[in-house]
């Protein structure tokens, strides 16, 4: 019973998970940088705004999923042909919606994140004046 | 004083709906979709080659030829696209024509899950680095597309298809001409 038990442990140790990958390599420029730096640091501060969709918490400059992989090798390619990081962006929201950037905009959606802490801070002052007023 | 008392019940008050308002957000379920935003956008243009030896590849000019389509984006490594073949399979003897884009695939493997699942495609292209995936937003495998004749994208399925999907995915074909 032990050594049964001990045994399915071991054999659980070497089993390999069934996981959906494919056995295909990586894209050309999934994880080779461009060889120009600053258009490799372009890249890199997209890469790090854009949603991986296969892991939605983390971007896709930090994870490791073939779809992730296969966007940086977009984005580079895109970047090296001197397309606009705005306009990768862009093309992106088009097709996926805003969820795929993480860069915070301004839009008909969010305008009250943006328009609420100024308000706050405006009756703030109006009630602090008020309290001085009364005191003085 | 009294009105200081009202003032504060009212803090109560939006403390209370604030914490029903978490309470009703945290008892959803998560939606992990995300849905494509081309809907009712034509197909961009691309072109794949074959994937499969006994198919043609796949482009936009023919999701453009008249005829609406079902799109399949499957790989023969997704192991969901096992659980629809069947569901294809019955979409296939509906009528329904259906092309397929297998992405980050070899050949042998291709063939191999093909000849185990069936094939119910017309067209099979090779998307190897999933350019096409995301020119139509799409946002993993299995997801099927309806294009309509004049190569327009009107619906998506996102997930493996499931027997109660196939009237709606028939439905939608009509819809788009067929």
């Amino acid at each position: 019973m032990r050594t049964g038990f001990l045994f399915v442990l071991i054999a659980a140790m070497f089993a390999a998970p069934v996981a959906a990958q494919d056995r295909m390599p990586p894209a050309p420029y999934a994880y080779r940088q461009l060889d120009d730096p600053a258009l490799e640091a372009k890249a890199q501060a997209l890469m790090e705004t854009i949603r991986c969709l296969k892991c939605q918490s983390q971007s896709i400059a930090d994870s490791d999923a073939q779809m992730a992989g296969d966007m940086r090798h977009e984005i580079r390619t895109r970047i090296a042909a001197g397309e606009s990081p705005g306009h990768i962006r862009k093309w992106l929201i088009d097709r996926y919606g805003n969820y795929v950037s993480y860069k915070p905009e301004v839009n008909s959606v969010t305008w009250p994140l943006f328009v609420i802490p100024l308000v706050l801070l405006v009756v703030g002052l109006l009630l602090m004046r008020h309290r001085f007023r009364k005191s003085a | 004083m009294k009105t200081m008392r009202w003032t504060l019940w009212g803090v109560v008050v939006l403390f209370a709906a604030l914490m029903t308002l978490f309470a009703w957000q945290l008892s959803r379920p998560k939606d992990d979709f995300v849905e494509s935003t081309m809907i009712g956008k034509p197909v961009p243009e691309f072109t794949l080659e074959a994937a499969a030896a006994d198919r043609p590849g796949l482009s936009s000019v023919d999701l453009a030829d008249g005829t609406p389509k079902l799109m399949n984006i499957f790989a023969s490594w997704c192991v969901p696209c096992i659980a629809e073949a069947p569901q294809l399979a019955e979409l296939e003897r509906a009528g329904a024509p259906i092309v397929g884009v297998a992405i980050r695939d070899t050949p042998e493997d291709l063939v191999a899950f093909l000849q185990r699942n069936g094939n119910p495609f017309t067209r099979i292209g090779a998307d190897n680095l999933s350019e096409i995936q995301f020119a139509i937003g799409s946002s993993g495998v299995p997801e099927t597309f309806v294009i309509d004749g004049k190569g327009i994208i009107r619906y998506q399925h996102i997930g493996d298809i499931r027997e109660e999907d196939i009237p709606v995915l028939l439905a939608k074909l009509k819809e788009a001409g067929a």
